[in-house]
């Protein structure tokens, strides 16, 4: 199922969401003390996101790492860590789901065969308390679970966008760092580099009710990304809504020395953005 | 005239606890069925009340910012409507017992809830909601979040009343409203603490109400843009006021002095922050430890100094 269409089947679904969570968040926060919740929501959002197919627990393959709060509703850093198990495979996608938000499925990661991908960070909505889960796909075709719980943020932090004349001025513009490994000893043409790429784009989610208008703002979000460097793909997302204003990746991988990095993005109003970087050895 | 608490308590119950004059206090005006919110006339005709620095409860009611009015020669002005539909009523009450003059504004100086959610409160005085151009655009993305996540905060009874009101009088740049021989100024900023701040100063007392672009004690929040708000800091506190009401801390306060506070904290977390953001330190990390020496300065820091640094750190990337 593409993302596309889980979002489409999920606005749906969100109708009826809504209306839920205005009774459903005061109960998971009462049942959450110092344990948290069942998977209910997961539970059934399953089988519209994997079918019928199996999800076993991730057994060290892919792990997750997320504040116990959300500090800022609108900011969530996330972070991905993968190993690659002999009898497995490495790890060709993994999906991102923030159960209880009105559009769970939050992103797509695809990995190109041999970028040796370990590492990936990311920012994310999250609206209410709610399990983050990352579902590994491994070359063998099995799927890999593993999920934290987050509470949502107190006071009056939304997930909105804080600037939004500044979101619009700047869209589509990118930012790429490079890492350099400077631990002591570690040589020069390391394999593995540490990228950060960052994107402005609102990413406005089209889930939010208008008050006044009683409709929904429009969706306009990064719904496609790729980084590749030469010809050979790194990653690249299927993203929704979930995904934080101004779409923020840091990963590590197997760097060549000498080859331009790449990135192209669309966004849901057709719009393209893409630029490249020469990626220097005395960079790495 | 900086003391004048216990002169505008006294007005503002004697018309409901008239018998007990001299003994009126805080505590009394909560315990005696919370009618009117309890203010003080800190100018001739200007009067704020001074919220409690906690987070949102229904213990609190929601009552944890500053709100206020200003009595012309022939209306009325509010600034805030506070943070519940029954603050909001209380206001009423404390207004009708010092003038009875028309409510013609209710001027919202930012979207959120401690702000606005006691809107509902004016909708038959017949005042116009004045606000910031972007105001509408902000309540529009944010409103439906607000009612649903503060149900838990607040419980249902006082959330029940509460409904997004937005301003039919948009502000952009500067304007002046009239209250009759009394001219209030109104000036839209640029994104600060909101992209939505409004501020609001009286020419004849020169006294100024700066929404939340002015914390003290409590910890200022970040919901707009911090370059913005320390770079606007300078502009700020150019305007010639004499006291001013913030949106959280004393009411009132020495103008400028009363940024001074805010301005030390926005430093330290910009400093920390940059440093973080230069050493290649992830956001999960960074945010652990900005402005931490900051901490004995502040209430509300636990609660609020990581989420301020995680919005800090996520603009200030971009330099």
């Amino acid at each position: 199922m593409t993302i596309v269409s889980t979002i489409r089947h999920n606005r749906i679904i969100s109708v009826v969401l809504l209306t839920l969570l205005a009774t459903a968040v005061p109960l998971a926060a009462g049942a959450q003390g110092t344990t948290v919740p069942a998977s209910t929501t997961w539970t059934s959002l399953k089988g519209d996101v994997f079918g019928q197919k199996a999800v076993e627990p991730a057994n060290g393959i892919i792990t997750i790492e997320a504040p116990k709060r959300a500090e800022d509703a609108a900011l969530v850093p996330i972070d991905l860590h993968f190993k690659t198990d002999a009898t497995s495979g490495r790890i060709k996608t993994v999906t991102l789901i923030v159960d209880e938000n009105p559009s769970p499925v939050a992103a797509v990661f695809k990995f190109g065969k041999d970028a040796g991908v370990t590492h990936l960070a990311t920012r994310l909505r999250v609206n209410a308390y709610s399990y983050v889960r990352a579902i590994a796909e491994t070359e063998d075709g099995k799927l890999h679970m593993t999920e934290t719980f987050v509470k949502a943020s107190g006071g009056c932090s939304a997930p909105a966008l804080k600037n939004q004349d500044e979101a619009v001025a700047s869209l589509g513009k990118m930012k790429l760092r490079v890492f350099p490994s400077s631990a002591p000893g570690s040589e020069p043409m390391t394999r593995a580099t540490e990228m950060q790429l960052m994107i402005r784009h609102p990413n406005n989610s089209g889930l939010q009710m208008d008050q006044i208008t009683r409709y929904y703002i429009p969706a306009h979000f990064i719904q496609g990304l790729t980084v590749s460097q030469g010809d050979r793909l790194i990653m690249s997302m299927e993203g929704g809504i979930s995904i934080s204003e101004d779409p923020n990746f840091r990963f590590e991988f197997d760097a060549k020395p000498g080859e331009d990095v790449k990135v192209e993005a669309a966004d849901t109003e057709g719009k393209k953005f893409q630029n490249e970087w020469p990626l220097q050895s005395s960079s790495l | 005239m900086i003391h004048p608490t216990r002169r505008s308590v006294l007005k503002t119950g004697a018309f409901f606890t008239c018998c007990c004059l001299g003994q009126f206090s805080l505590a009394r005006a909560q315990s005696a069925g919370r009618v009117a919110l309890p203010v003080t006339e800190f100018e001739d005709g200007v009067f704020a009340f001074s919220g409690i620095p906690e987070m949102m409860s229904a213990n609190n009611r929601g009552e944890i910012c500053n709100v206020g009015f200003i009595v012309g020669e022939e209306a009325v002005a509010v600034v805030d409507s506070g943070g519940s539909v029954a603050e909001g009523r209380a206001l009423i009450a404390s207004i009708r017992a010092v003038s009875d003059k028309p409510i013609r504004y209710l001027i919202n100086t930012h979207m959120h809830p401690d702000h606005i959610f006691g809107n509902a409160a004016f909708e038959d005085t017949g005042a116009t909601v004045v606000g910031h151009q972007s105001l509408p655009r902000a309540l529009a993305s944010r409103g439906d979040y607000y009612l649903r996540s503060f149900r838990e905060s607040l419980g249902a009874s006082l959330m029940a009343d509460v409904k997004i009101i937005p301003p039919t009088k948009l502000i952009a740049g500067e304007e002046t409203l009239d209250l009759g021989k009394r001219q209030l100024t109104l000036k839209a900023w640029k994104p600060a603490h909101t992209d939505n701040d409004l501020t609001v100063f009286d020419q004849q007392s020169q006294a100024l109400f700066t929404g939340d672009l002015c914390f003290i004690d409590h910890l200022p929040t970040m919901d707009g843009s911090l370059r913005g708000w320390m770079e606007q800091l300078e502009t700020l506190k150019t305007i010639n006021a004499k006291l001013a009401v913030p949106g959280h801390g004393p009411v009132p306060s020495k103008w400028p002095e009363a940024l001074e506070v805010e301005r030390r904290y926005f430093e330290t977390l910009a400093r920390d922050i940059r440093k973080s953001i230069a050493d290649g330190v992830p956001m999960a990390e960074a945010v652990k430890t900005a402005a931490q020496s900051e901490r004995p300065n502040w209430r509300l820091f636990d609660e609020y100094n990581e989420r301020n640094a995680t919005a800090a750190f996520a603009e200030l990337e971009w330099e």
